[in-house]
């Protein structure tokens, strides 16, 4: 009898996983050869992740995020509320790289949605920033004040709803008035008073405009998505999750705050985090298991060499951030750890993971000593310097790659990529990184 | 008590380092004496911090100590009595565009500790505003920040700037921060690159010709 899923081992569920990205129920190529194509790739990325020797080295270009605008001549104002323009960038970028993977304008924000519910958490070109900024940007502020703990710890759905989500959208102000939800019981009547009040309704139709609007912008991207899938461009991230420590410091408690935290509080910083952790893995899950590739994508943030010493990141960061991996792991989800910044003096314990099950994505890392440390226990990607691919001609980008290629491709579990992604510059620069997996990177 | 003083707030003892205060106010002590103090042990944060031993929660953590140490001090202060004299003047900010500012704070901090008269001029600066503040302070040393990619013109804009107003060749001009490295420092002319905020004191330590 076949196995239910929760019977599966986690190696199992990562078979079945990566069988199903293989063959992505529900596609239909444009030909057998994009189909060809697509199996090939796939099998590369999948190849590497494993610490296997694919074909050649895969590469994931810089340019995957919101690069598609500029090179469009348009930009992100634009396209945040133009979603025919934003087809139009982006079948541009799908067209014109013959790259390994594709990335959909999925990290477009619906600009209509966002102004809806008075988003404070970003601001976005022609919404705080300047119309030809690149960029939209996170907002750091003390979003949680230091005595707030308790309520976030004791019921975290309650915490947004009443206290964090009014602060960060402008729209629900009022929802400061609202009663917990779990104050419904039996036969209610005063209950439903706080619903009456207008400026409460106000923020119900916010959300619901905000949802419509999105609507529309899924249908846009969906519709590229389906279109590179189609033609044999698989994607390779389905989710992003964070580490507990940066949810709390990048989005809650800001910076300075957190910091001060680990000194006045730390054991209700330990709690919270504790308390966040599940959150962070269930949304995750959700989301991959809607999505063809097993990846989730964990940008990680105030981790990094110069936030912390080592001691403060085994204290803090690494357990409740272990965790959130594991669980991935354990589901047969390859994490892709992206350690922004530099991790040069965490090699000797990031590497604690089951061999081939994570993939570490370095930024400033020393890669070729990371190779050495962790090379054998997890897949390692990266890391062309973003002043390079913005500055150096496609010369000397190529020749860079072929560096990282001989050192780190040894023996296969590497991805070529950048350091960080990047919003505009030479497109000749990504196409050098192309080049040089195919020149220097194939396995004999 | 002084000596107590300065350990317990170079070691971070928040309730020790408050009581100790208020019990040295009490005893009517010479502000001014706490005052030489803060610096004393700031002092050494910077030194761990350059050691490697202390890390950015715990230079957040001895600015947070230092405000309250003030709060209770600033009542009893008469008059701000001379203040310590400065190697120098450096100007540092942010460049337009960027509002990252963790990297800049601990840059003005250990520029600050080891004897520097800093004027920061915050995240997000205008090239202008750069301009200004280079010919009211008259300062020969400029730090820019940026973490990110759109900095890199950001910066050859501001250093340019400097050229078209004359003030350039009075000027030397260190750049770091996230994305920054020694390529960004020739695209956009400046002198010297720094990795961290150690290498900021010793770019400004050797433009002042300090050993
Ligand atoms: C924290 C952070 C933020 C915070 C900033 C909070 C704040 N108050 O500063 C927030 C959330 C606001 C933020 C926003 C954004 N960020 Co940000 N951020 C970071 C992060 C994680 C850490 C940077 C940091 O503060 N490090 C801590 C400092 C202390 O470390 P350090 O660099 O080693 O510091 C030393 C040196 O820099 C040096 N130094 C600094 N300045 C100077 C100056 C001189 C003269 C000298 C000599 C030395 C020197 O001394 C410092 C102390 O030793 C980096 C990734 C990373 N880990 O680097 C991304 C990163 C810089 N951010 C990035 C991006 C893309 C953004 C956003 C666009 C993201 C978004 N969509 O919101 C916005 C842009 C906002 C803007 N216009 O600036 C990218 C940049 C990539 C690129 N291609 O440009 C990075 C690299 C992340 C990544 N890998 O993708 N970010």
């Amino acid at each position: 009898m076949e196995k239910t899923w929760a019977e599966l081992s986690p190696s199992q569920k990562r078979e079945e996983r990566f069988k199903r990205w293989l063959s992505p129920p529900g596609v239909t190529f444009t030909s057998p050869q994009a189909e060809k194509l697509y199996k090939e790739r796939v099998t590369r990325f999948i190849k590497a992740f494993t610490l296997q020797k694919p074909d050649r080295v895969p590469c994931i270009l810089p340019s995957m995020g919101l690069y598609a605008a500029s090179y469009a001549g348009t930009n992100l104002a634009t396209v945040m509320y133009d979603f025919d323009e934003m087809k139009r960038a982006w079948r541009k970028v799908l067209h014109e790289f013959d790259a390994d993977t594709y990335v959909p304008p999925v990290l477009v924000p619906p600009g209509p949605s966002l102004e809806a519910i008075d988003y404070k958490l970003y601001k976005w070109p022609g919404h705080g920033l300047s119309k030809n900024t690149l960029s939209y940007q996170a907002v750091e502020s003390e979003w949680m004040k230091p005595d707030e703990y308790d309520a976030l710890i004791r019921d975290p759905s309650d915490f947004w709803l009443r206290t964090y989500l009014p602060r960060v959208f402008g729209a629900f102000k009022a929802f400061t008035q609202l009663q917990p939800w779990t104050t419904f019981e039996e036969i209610p009547g005063a209950t439903f008073i706080p619903f009456g009040n207008p400026e409460v309704q106000a923020g119900f139709n916010a959300i619901m405009k905000a949802g419509t609007e999105s609507l529309k912008w899924i249908a846009a991207v969906g519709e590229v998505a389906g279109e590179a899938m189609a033609m044999g461009f698989p994607g390779v991230m389905s989710a992003l999750a964070k580490a507990p420590f940066d949810t709390l410091g990048d989005t809650l408690r800001g910076t300075q705050g957190i910091m001060m935290d680990m000194f006045q509080r730390p054991e209700k910083v330990h709690a919270a985090m504790e308390r966040i952790a599940p959150i962070a893995i269930n949304t995750a899950i959700a989301s991959v298991n809607n999505a063809a590739a097993p990846i989730v994508m964990m940008p990680l943030h105030k981790g990094a060499d110069s936030f912390m010493s080592i001691k403060q990141y085994e204290t803090f960061y690494w357990p409740t951030f272990k965790k959130v991996v594991m669980a991935f792991v354990n589901e047969g989800i390859t994490p892709v750890l992206f350690a922004e910044g530099s991790y040069n003096n965490r090699l000797d314990i990031i590497g604690d993971f089951p061999k081939g099950t994570v993939a570490w994505y370095f930024d400033q890392t020393d890669i070729f000593k990371a190779k050495e440390k962790i090379g054998d226990k997890c897949c390692i990607m990266g890391n062309v310097p973003t002043s390079l691919v913005m500055t150096g001609t496609p010369q000397q980008v190529k020749e860079h790659c072929r560096k990282l290629i001989e050192v780190c491709g040894k023996g296969g579990g590497y991805v070529l990529s950048g350091g960080a992604s990047v919003d505009e510059g030479n497109p000749e620069n990504m196409r050098a990184m192309m080049a040089a997996v195919r020149e220097y990177g194939v396995y004999k | 008590m002084s000596g107590d003083f300065v350990n317990l707030m170079a070691d971070l003892k928040e309730e020790e380092l408050l009581a100790l205060t208020k019990k040295r106010l009490e005893a009517k002590e010479d502000p001014q004496k706490i005052l030489d103090d803060n610096t004393k042990a700031m002092a050494i944060v910077g030194k761990r911090f350059a050691g490697g031993e202390y890390f950015l929660p715990e230079l957040v953590f001895s600015g947070e100590l230092l405000k309250q140490v003030m709060a209770l001090v600033t009542p009893h202060l008469k008059q701000s009595s001379a203040k310590a004299k400065k190697i120098g003047k450096v100007v540092i900010g942010t460049v337009a565009g960027d509002i990252h500012d963790i990297g800049l704070n601990i840059v003005e901090f250990m520029l600050d500790v080891n004897g520097y008269d800093v004027t920061s001029l915050g995240v997000d600066v205008p090239v202008e505003k750069f301009v200004q503040a280079m010919k009211d302070t008259k300062s020969p040393v400029l730090g820019l920040s940026g973490f990110l990619t759109p900095a890199f013109d950001a910066m050859k804009e501001t250093v340019e700037a400097l050229e078209k107003a004359g003030l350039r060749k009075d000027i030397k001009i260190m750049i770091g921060g996230g994305q920054m490295d020694d390529e960004v420092r020739k695209y956009a002319k400046a002198d010297a690159f720094g990795k961290d905020a150690m290498a900021a004191v010793s770019l400004a330590n050797k433009w002042f010709g300090v050993k």
